[in-house]
């Protein structure tokens, strides 16, 4: 008999706030700030600092008992006059958490009191609140929901539209973020990334602690991005109202491009067209060759793939882009699984691929490692695509497992992976191949030198 | 002269900052006003008295170290192996603190998993007790866990669940023990946390049978089996004729907890943490108690001479002892004085949660010739920090619920060599350059023990004297 489930057991998600905080940490001289109890902001550090194995301070409002029956204006406001004389930011990125949202604080009202209050001619940082109860959705939705306050509260209409875009690019490796902006560059398109964590949490040495590491995208520029000509925004799931471009486009009328996360030959070829498109210069030659040894390399490759059976779980968007890619190669994506829950995932995958076979590929949403675990058991991949949080089973049931996305744990330098455009596609490609490999060698009782 | 902060006077370094116009320290960072009474230098001469002002909630805005009352609770039962820990609460709570501590069990491993109820918009508004119901029913049925510990977050505290109805039925449903732990991260601090999780534990103690306990018999308390040390620990003490009645809770077991009172003596380690169930089990069951450290030879020897005390009608058990320390400490002595030699004048800092643990660690790190510059906690009492003023050398830092600037400033302006911490503190070292040892819940080799004091002095060894430190800009490395 089939058990019910009512609990979450080893949760193929984190909380909303989480998000958040990522996001905020891409933007310059920004402190993260979640109002609620000290555990989340600790928590969460640890959370981020085991992945990023950066220093990421998170400041706390710091709820006691009082806060929780009066309201947390004061400890917010209190919060907000220590965090800006310790670290000078130029930016607080707020984000609320259960409790605060559960006692429905007023964070806006109680920010105009605090500017009101402690405005003394000196400058005050700006102050970005998004409303992320950890009871609703996921870390990704917290995640855009600071993207997008962070464009609602510092973008404003210029005088006339400038040939710049502004790319949203999704919660992605700092590698990726650095590969994208090299494109951006490349085709000589001015751009406004948001948000760009690609140093503040991938960054060098330090001779001094700096309260704030450097990097990060500036308000200033941020301010510019309601007069770009266009926005490009990745991830299948991620709908206008609840995006920046989305924002930009119903506020300032920016025209918004709305893609899934570029992985995969296709999926890229899409992006590059894209760019060529809006910046009217042709694929730099030196992409081109990145195609071109892509598709080299999937010649070289294909046969110790093909119809290799996966299971690839994550946050929504990245399922979606990695069903594409690994149907792309002739992997059998057979459970595409996602703890989060738009209510897309199925709708977007048939999107990308119309002759889904739905009986040899499942897809499904909301669940948890349990769940794919008791999915593993029968459909029996031969590898586990995802974060380091699918290990628990891949030990388990001994299937081997690549590790992308986030968090990667207990590996080293997963903050340096690439999976989007022809460069993080092909890394994803050798990666794929070698672990088949390497399970083939040493599978075998020979002791193969060339494989 | 602000060079001087990161390297001594007159050094090569020093002489090519300056003429570099490198001038690192650009800007004086301050301590915030609300913390200043959590700060103390020790100063030379004066018989001063210390007035630190611990014990109290985090400064709001201050980015502390610290977690919550959840945290406290989570981190002293999480290592009971053999029960269900299920969260009660959205799903942040259990997601983060999932398979958190290295704290292994030589059997069940069902504390490794994470169990949420993993509440929705709907379930605050109309309330969480019939999830939190089925969630238990299935998930006893399906783990058969020896007993369920149900942890309140945040926002139970707010919307009212009647946990403890909720507990008393599925425990006479299923005939388990469901212990609530009154856990909402915002009521007070990690040691309240300690508190609750305690308060659990002792309605568990007292419940099993404890015939055929012998009269020489411990409880092994604050212990929580971090990289099996708690397996080391207990080999001693069963070396030296005593019982081992309980581990609490490292490798710990709900029946080994149930007949715990069985027990004629309580040995506590991280005394934050256990004292309160010591102190209780004192008063319900008249076990007495003892503080104890498994930390550097120092202590550790002390550890198992003080229960042989106890023992004292039985001088073998002294004679055991004496035999393990000496054979441990023929062993370990060599080996020590080869790190010694090349750390002998090395500076290290301490930020670590209980201040029972620094004392220690200032011992051990004397041992192989290191000097300590700051030393601080999460949450230690002013009796703590007395006695580290007490033990510390002249212009030490000590200070209390710290924060990544302070830390920061005071490991570069004391010119650490080492910071010794937990997984928060770790990329504050690495980024100014300096060595760090992981002396919290993510260890995996064993600090613990006379083998735990040879892999400490290892582990400072390695990361200290690794060559990668000479790109440093502190060491006059390009930034």
């Amino acid at each position: 008999m089939k058990h019910a489930k009512t609990a979450t057991q080893n949760a193929c998600k984190l909380c909303n706030p989480l998000g958040a905080c990522l996001a905020f940490r891409g933007i310059e001289k920004c402190v993260p700030f979640l109002h609620g109890s000290q555990g989340c902001a600790t928590y969460i550090r640890r959370y981020l600092i085991s992945h990023y194995k950066e220093p990421i301070d998170i400041a706390s409002s710091n709820f006691n008992e009082e806060t929780a029956v009066f309201g947390g204006s004061h400890n917010l406001q209190l919060g907000l006059k220590n965090v800006t004389q310790q670290y000078k930011p130029e930016v607080i990125g707020l984000a609320t958490t259960c409790l605060s949202e559960t006692i429905g604080d007023d964070v806006p009202m109680i920010l105009r009191e605090y500017k009101k209050a402690f405005r003394n001619g000196s400058p005050m940082p700006v102050m970005i609140h998004a409303s992320t109860p950890s009871y609703q959705g996921s870390h990704i939705d917290g995640f855009h929901a600071a993207v997008r306050a962070t464009v609602a509260t510092l973008a404003v209409k210029g005088a006339e539209r400038q040939h710049t875009v502004n790319i949203f690019p999704n919660m992605i490796s700092p590698a990726d973020i650095r590969y994208i902006k090299e494109i951006l560059e490349a085709f000589r398109l001015p751009n406004m990334l948001l948000p760009d964590y690609s140093k503040t949490l991938d960054g060098g040495p330090w001779g001094e602690y700096h309260r704030i590491p450097p990097g990060g995208t500036p308000a200033s520029t941020i301010a510019s991005a309601g007069s770009a000509s266009a926005s490009i925004e990745f991830g299948a799931t991620l709908e206008a109202p609840k995006s920046a471009a989305g924002y930009l486009e119903s506020a300032f009328g920016v025209t918004r491009h709305h893609m899934g996360l570029p992985i995969g030959v296709k999926a890229s070829d899409r992006f590059f067209a894209l760019v060529e498109e809006l910046s009217g210069q042709p694929v730099p030659e030196k992409y081109e060759d990145e195609r071109r040894r892509l598709i080299d390399a999937y010649a070289d490759g294909h046969k110790y793939i093909f119809e290799k059976r996966a299971i690839v779980y994550g946050e929504e968007d990245l399922v979606i882009a990695m069903t594409a890619f690994l149907l792309e190669i002739g992997i059998t994506p057979v459970l595409c699984a996602s703890g989060g829950k738009s209510g897309l995932l199925k709708k977007k995958i048939r999107e990308l691929v119309p002759d889904l076979d739905e009986g040899e590929i499942k897809i499904r949403d909301g669940v948890d490692f349990v769940d794919i675990e008791d999915e593993a058991k029968v459909l029996k991949p031969d590898f586990l695509i995802g974060n380091s949080k699918g290990y628990t089973m891949s030990r388990k049931n001994n299937i081997p497992l690549l590790r992308i996305g986030f968090p990667i744990h207990d590996r080293f330098g997963g903050q340096r992976l690439h999976h989007l455009g022809y460069r993080g596609t092909q890394e994803l490609f050798d990666r794929i191949v070698n672990m088949v490999i390497e399970e083939r060698q040493n599978a075998s009782s020979i002791g193969y030198t060339y494989m | 002269m602000q060079n001087s902060r990161l390297c001594r006077e007159g050094s090569p370094e020093l002489e090519l900052l300056i003429e570099k116009g490198v001038g690192i320290m650009k800007e004086e960072i301050g301590i915030l006003e609300g913390r200043q009474g959590q700060v103390f230098e020790k100063k030379s001469g004066k018989a001063e008295q210390l007035d630190i002002s611990c014990e109290k909630t985090s400064l709001s805005g201050s980015v502390s170290q610290r977690a919550c009352v959840f945290c406290g609770s989570r981190v002293v039962l999480y290592p009971v192996a053999d029960a269900l820990h299920l969260v009660h609460g959205p799903i942040g709570c259990a997601a983060y603190t999932w398979d958190i501590r290295g704290a292994v069990s030589s059997g069940p491993e069902l504390h490794r998993l994470s169990f949420s109820t993993d509440l929705g918009e709907m379930d605050v508004i109309y309330g969480g007790e019939k999830k939190l119901y089925l969630s238990l029913i299935e998930l006893i049925d399906k783990y058969k866990p020896k007993a369920a510990f149900i942890y309140s977050t945040c926002i139970i505290g707010l919307i009212g669940d009647d946990i403890d109805a909720v507990c008393k039925k599925v425990s006479k449903e299923t005939g388990i023990p469901v212990l609530p732990v009154h856990s909402e991260g915002f009521k007070g601090t990690k040691k309240d946390g300690y508190k609750a999780a305690c308060t659990s534990l002792m309605k568990l103690v007292g419940t099993g049978s404890i015939e055929g306990i012998s009269p020489y018999s411990i409880n092994i308390l604050g212990e929580f089996n971090l990289a099996g040390e708690a397996w080391i620990i207990r080999e001693y003490y069963e070396k030296m004729g005593i019982e081992v009645v309980s581990t609490m809770t490292g490798d710990g077991r709900v029946d080994a907890v149930r007949r715990a009172h069985g027990a004629t003596l309580n040995v506590v380690q991280c005394s934050g943490s256990m004292t309160t169930l010591a102190k209780d089990m004192e008063e319900k069951y008249g076990i007495p108690y003892m503080r104890v450290s498994y930390f550097g030879i120092e202590d550790m020897s002390k550890s198992l001479y003080d229960v042989a005390k106890h023992f004292s009608d039985r001088p073998d058990i002294m004679d055991a002892a004496k035999e393990i320390v000496s054979k441990e400490v023929a062993k370990l002595y060599p080996e020590l004085q080869k790190f010694k030699k090349v750390l002998a004048g090395k500076k290290a800092a301490i930020y670590v949660g209980g201040a029972f643990k620094t004392f220690s660690l200032i011992k051990a790190l004397r041992s192989i010739g290191m000097s300590v510059v700051l030393a601080g906690s999460q949450t230690g009492n002013k009796d703590d920090y007395e006695r580290l003023r007490e033990m510390c050398d002249e212009g030490t830092i000590i200070v209390d619920d710290s924060n990544p600037v302070e830390l920061s400033k005071f490991v570069l302006e004391k010119e650490a060599d080492l910071l010794i911490g937990g997984v928060k503190e770790r990329p504050i070292a690495y980024k100014l350059g300096i060595g760090f040892c992981d002396h919290n819940h993510e260890r995996k080799i064993p600090l613990a023990g006379f083998i735990g004091m040879y892999n400490f002095a290892k582990e400072v060894y390695q990361s200290v004297m690794s060559p990668v430190w000479q790109f440093a800009p502190r060491k006059g490395g390009k930034i």
